[in-house]
């Protein structure tokens, strides 16, 4: 049974400085199958790429291909070795051809000049043995998304890469499209390359995969065939049972009746690109959760509540009163408040402290002209450093220097000390310890029960059911449903997000 | 001169359709070349601007532009800069009159002088912005500095050169088969001088270069996203310090090119000719971000450049500063534009 | 014994930590190596009632350069490039302040036009220059260093089309104070405009939250947009300010030599103020500043100048010198350089528990 196996990773750890990204995992993959990798946001999936990759070098553990003990240092290692990633993020240049793409790095050659005619026939040839359409003259910045997730794949493929490890890649594509690639990986499959397969749709893992592999918080949780594993027991293996006592947080909260004008209220407001027009109320004191899968358009629909993406059509109104928002400022003066998606890009401000992490906001709110007082500043942070309980070797400490959880902590306290009306939060809880996140749950309650509206976002259904008394669904940049009261289960929720018939199971 | 400015900006609606290709900004430079050196025939045909030696002394006089242009065009498809170029001409012609005239070397060694002190630059400057990632803006401006300061002490008189084999090289007229018959019908032959031999060599050179070689792919890949090509297994820091290098070569024998044109080394030579090498590149299609940029289109961005020059002398009472004002203005409409498509193409 | 040890590299990094130490470390050494090779360093005399010395001329000429090290900080903080235009920013400024004051002619002995007029246009034109290099940086998306090379290269031909191509004398009194002496003073006017300029912004800043605002966008612009921040405006502020800053330093140098010199007036001090604002411990990327660094870094440098005029170095070879501080400076910044030192010293960590063991 093993004597196909061509990777095996054994007791692989990663730490990043102050955090465990991965504890002790292990990982085999065969020759001719689709492997799963599955996990929730922070389960450790792309620590684990990475440091097979050679992007991270790994704190502990062996790799081994074909039997032999190999070491990577970098993504080229890594190549050579006979692996090869397609990110989510296409990593190709698109300033050059298709063919180009293809043979960069490899090109065919006539005396020692490039073949430039060798080089599309070639191309010609790879993409249609792969039965990609698109004529390899083609500037690569003008393809489609998926047809350059294609010939990252191709291109893969045509190194002969024993080990395929595709990131996420469908995340941008279209049904048709997503096809396509499951076309394209069988095949490869059937030449004998193994493929390791990251995603967070489900269906799609019971389409093409025969194995899977759960990791959760840098765990593993166990490698199963896909046949033998139902449904509902990955969704459980993913979530795990660590949140059974979290599981009646909510009961002490109880359903409210909402009165008056909602907090906010949105008619047809879209954002070009991103998201179509849309309607949603939130009432006060209300925990509204936005769901769907990554992309499908959960934060696009906040960002253009908040003005992150100027709406650029329909109607909001807050308290029942028509505004124009035009730039998060003017939101923050509405009494909104946005924590974002990706805490390190968008949220900390690295280099400064603590303390000036909190007051920012609500200095930016103030004016250039009104500069909080020191005292004003060390009390608010204080404040929020105790209430939050945030941990700090002080309140001057660089921000940079926190923990993943600590630092969401910090840019949460950033803005409740502008005391908002409406609160966004967006994945507040990834990649942070099981505590904190309980944490930020039970507060999340509770700022609404003194009567904030509040927004949440998660990838965690389980996380939104325990939080959300009303939840509104999203697929492809598409606000498609709202749920309340007895449809609020995994099933309803889950059903909703994928849509259609394919969903019965 | 505004009319051809006009021109250009009339050619902008166009952008809007032809937006995608990349080529648009190097067609317009084209059309702007010709619409310029047009409008200065007819506007100056008493002053023999439609003569064919006017036309040749746009490489005659801009040799050496031609060479380091190209330089600055390789480092600029790997998304970096060189500002130091105008202080290495300086150098390597204080530098080439000294040995010559006072240390009595000969022109072969002042050759061999002129590029040694090139390739200096090219690999110290490579190192420091390829191995130390030092934004190369800073690294070049210290290395602009440092020329400059060395040029002045390796003399701060001017040399004038008189070196006989030097000279010979520098005088020595190639006669075309063409040329102007003058007022007593006799025949002139127009005429260049082998430094333009020597720079359309190079620039053949470059071009099939960053076409046809792997090299030269390499450049664009790095230039396209620098990330995706380390992904994708080049060796981003090697290419990039070879970049460098190669960029500080034709510095080199830019300056020595240069330096058969002016025959002569002082210390405030070739002052500002940093600009005039980044704005015929940026002219000619080279975005600043990287990626894009082809040497072909770097000629035509130094001809035009030579074009504003001899418009302005041909004028007569225009002050010399207006070239480099209207080529500073010309610098700054291509970057807007560059600046201007590239957030379109983000949208789209 | 390792107690005490312990303490001492505690109080050590303490002191080593400082954002200051650096730069007052840099000052302190050129100063002590002035004063072995000159004991009369620090002396000072009093001539006419005005202060004579050597500390005195450092100070008096490094008061441009204080100037335009305040502003190329505060660019540097918030958009991580610097403004190479400023020194031919300060001849434009020059210029047009002696064109108005002249009136048109080449050599003037009284005013054609009120001095504060002339002041505040020459200013105004050096606030367009910088508002110019603003709006390609913040609006455009335009890397600093190419924005202000189109202004580093025209503005000193603009300046030669508004002299008209001569050196404009304005040969009054009050003019040349200006870059001298008012009143009864015994120090410069420049080094007074210095300080003023240092007070004022250090003031700005700490009662306006515009430091942390440009702190805030030098670091995170994406976080800092959504905090509320106006980030392109922010920068686009900062160019401002430096423009009408180099303006300052224009006309106090123009009023030194009571002329306008386009070719000369602020000739390569665009060098300098890079290396003070490096000197003074700022990072080049942006981020986090310290003005009282970059102005600290502003006297060394000039301090260094002085020194190597005192070693016979010409004006025209300084460059080479600052050149090679400069480099210097980078590559100890670099995280690539400062991670190859954490990894060495690591391994010597490493090495040496091994050899105990």
């Amino acid at each position: 049974m093993e004597h196909n196996v061509i990777l095996k990773m054994r007791g692989i750890s990663k730490t990043f400085p102050g955090v465990r990204a991965l504890q002790n995992v292990d990982f085999t993959l065969r020759s001719g199958e689709i492997h799963a990798l599955m996990g929730e946001n922070g389960a450790g999936k792309s620590t684990l790429i990475k440091v097979l990759t050679g992007v991270h070098e790994l704190s502990a553990g062996t790799v081994e291909m074909d039997g032999k003990k190999i070491v990577n240092h970098s993504p080229q290692d890594a190549q050579n070795n006979g692996i090869s990633t397609v990110y989510q993020e296409v990593n190709l240049c698109p300033n050059l051809t298709v063919a180009e793409n293809l043979f960069i790095g490899r090109e065919p050659r006539k005396m020692g000049l490039i073949d430039w005619r060798t080089m599309n026939k070639k191309s010609a040839e790879l993409l249609k043995s792969l039965d990609i359409a698109v004529p390899p003259t083609q500037m690569l910045e003008d393809c489609s998304i998926a047809i350059q997730q294609m010939i990252a794949i191709a291109r893969a493929v045509d190194m002969e890469c024993k080990v395929l490890i595709l990131d996420e890649p469908t995340s941008s594509l279209d049904d048709d499209e997503v096809e396509k690639l499951f076309v394209l990986m069988r095949r490869l499959r059937e030449k004998g390359v193994g493929i390791i397969f990251v995603t967070h749709f489900l269906e799609q893992v019971y389409a093409v995969c025969d194995r899977i592999t759960v990791l959760r918080n840098g765990e593993l949780v166990g490698e199963y065939e896909t046949k033998d594993l139902p449904r509902v027991m990955l969704v459980a293996k993913m979530m795990g049972k660590d949140f059974d006592d979290l599981a009646d947080i909510k009961s002490g909260h109880l359903e409210k009746k909402f009165e008056g004008a909602p907090v906010i209220e949105a008619e047809g407001l879209g954002h070009k690109g991103t998201i179509r027009p849309f309607n949603i109320a939130i009432n006060k004191g209300e925990v509204i959760g936005l769901t769907g899968l990554l992309g499908s358009g959960r934060s696009e629909l906040v960002r253009a509540i908040y003005g992150a993406d100027k709406a650029d059509s329909g109607k909001l109104k807050v308290n029942g009163k028509e505004v124009k928002i035009n730039k998060p400022l003017d939101a923050m003066k509405l009494g909104m408040a946005y924590l974002p998606e990706d805490r390190k890009r968008d949220g900390i401000i690295a280099d400064l402290s603590v303390r000036e992490n909190i007051i920012i906001a609500l200095q930016a709110k103030r004016g250039m002209f009104k500069l909080m007082s020191r005292k004003e500043m060390e009390e608010a942070a204080d404040k929020y450093i105790k209430m939050l309980q945030i941990k700090t070797a002080s309140r001057e400490t660089p921000i940079k220097s926190l923990s993943g959880g600590n630092q969401q902590k910090v840019i949460l306290g950033r803005w409740l000390l502008t005391e908002p009306e409406y609160l966004i939060l967006d994945e507040p809880t990834r990649g942070i310890d099981i505590g904190t996140k309980t944490e930020i749950q039970k507060l999340v309650l509770d700022l609404a029960d003194q009567g904030m509206a509040v927004t949440f976002i998660s990838s965690e259904v389980e996380e939104m059911l325990r939080t959300c008394s009303r939840m509104a669904v999203l697929r492809d940049g598409k606000k498609v449903g709202e749920l309340s009261g007895d449809e609020l289960n995994q099933n309803t929720i889950m059903k909703t997000i994928a849509g259609g018939e394919e969903n019965n199971e | 001169m505004k009319a051809s400015n006009e021109k250009a900006v009339a050619a902008n609606p166009m952008a809007k359709k032809k937006l995608t290709g990349t080529g648009f900004l190097l067609i317009v430079t084209i059309a702007l070349f010709f619409v310029m050196y047009i409008a200065g025939m007819i506007v100056f045909a008493d002053k023999g601007f439609a003569n064919a030696q006017m036309f040749l002394n746009l490489f005659v006089s801009n040799a050496g532009l031609i060479v380091i242009a190209c330089g600055l065009t390789i480092v600029m498809i790997t998304g970096g800069i060189d500002i130091s170029v105008g202080s290495v001409v300086a150098l390597v012609c204080m530098t080439v009159a000294d040995l010559m005239e006072n240390k009595g070397a000969n022109a072969y060694v002042a050759l061999l002088m002129a590029l040694v002190i090139g390739l200096l630059f090219g690999v110290v400057q490579g190192f420091l912005v390829s191995y130390l990632e030092i934004q190369p803006f800073i690294v070049t401006l210290a290395g602009m500095f440092f020329g400059r300061g060395m040029t002045a002490i390796v003399s701060t008189d001017m040399i004038a050169i008189t070196n006989e084999t030097f000279m010979k090289w520098a005088k020595f007229k190639i006669n075309m088969p063409f040329g102007t018959v003058n007022r007593r019908g006799d025949f002139i032959a127009a005429y260049i001088y082998p430094t333009v031999v020597i720079a359309i060599i190079v620039l053949i050179i470059i071009a099939v270069l960053l076409k046809y070689s792997k090299f030269g792919r390499k450049l664009y890949a790095i230039g396209g996203n620098q990330q995706s090509a380390m992904m994708m297994g080049l060796n981003v820091k090697r290419t990039k310090f070879q970049a460098y290098i190669l960029d500080g070569f034709l510095a080199g024998l830019g300056g020595f090119l240069f330096c058969l044109n002016s025959c002569a080394g002082f210390v405030e030579q070739a002052k500002g000719f940093e600009m005039d090498a980044i704005s015929a590149s940026v002219i000619g299609g080279t975005l600043l971000s990287g990626g894009v940029g082809t040497p072909i289109g770097t000629l035509f961005g130094v001809l035009i450049k030579g074009t504003i020059t001899s418009l302005i002398t041909t004028q007569g009472t225009l002050s010399s500063w207006w070239v480099r004002i209207t080529l500073s203005a010309l610098l700054c409409f291509f970057i807007v534009l560059q600046s201007v498509i590239g957030t379109l193409k983000k949208k789209k | 014994m390792s107690k005490t040890s312990e303490k001492d590299t505690s109080f050590i990094k303490k002191l080593t930590g400082n954002r200051l130490f650096l730069p007052i470390v840099c000052l302190v050494v050129v100063l002590l190596i002035n004063l072995i090779k000159t004991p009369t360093f620090f002396a000072i005399s009093i001539n006419n009632g005005v202060l004579y010395g050597y500390i005195i001329d450092v100070i008096n000429r490094a008061s441009e350069l204080v100037i335009l090290a305040v502003g190329m900080t505060l660019v540097t903080a918030a958009s991580g490039g610097q403004d190479i235009s400023v020194g031919a920013v300060m001849a434009v400024a020059g210029a047009v302040c002696c064109q108005i004051l002249s009136g048109g002619e080449v050599s003037v002995n009284e005013f054609a036009n009120p001095l504060v007029l002339a002041i505040v246009v020459a200013l105004i034109v050096a606030g367009i220059c910088g508002a110019f290099n603003g709006l390609l940086v913040s609006y455009f998306n335009i890397q600093p260093m190419v924005a202000t090379l189109i202004l580093y290269t025209a503005g000193r031909g603009i300046a030669q089309l508004v002299t008209g191509g001569q050196i404009t004398y304005v040969r009054v009194g009050t003019y040349q104070a200006i870059g001298g002496y008012i009143g009864g003073s015994p120090v410069s006017t420049p080094i007074f405009l210095a300080i003023i300029t240092v007070v004022v912004v250090y003031l700005v800043l700490k009662h306006t939250a515009l430091g942390l605002y440009i702190e805030c966008v030098g670091i995170n612009g994406s976080a800092s947009r959504l905090v509320g921040l106006n980030s392109k405006m922010i920068k686009f502020l900062t160019y401002v300010i430096c423009g009408v800053l180099a303006g300052i330093a224009g006309i106090a140098a123009s009023g030194r030599i009571y002329s306008a010199d386009a070719n000369n007036i602020g000739l390569n001090l665009e060098m300098d103020a890079i290396l003070a604002v490096a000197l003074g411990g700022n990072a080049l990327g942006g981020g986090k500043f310290s003005l009282m660094g970059s102005v600290i870094g502003a006297y060394t440098i000039q301090a260094l100048t002085t020194t190597l005029y005192a070693m016979n170095v010409s004006a025209d070879q300084l460059p080479v010198y600052k050149a090679i501080v400069v480099i210097v400076i980078v590559v100890l910044q670099s995280p690539v350089f400062q991670k190859f030192l954490a990894e060495r010293k690591a391994k010597k960590a490493v090495a040496v528990e091994g050899g105990q063991k």
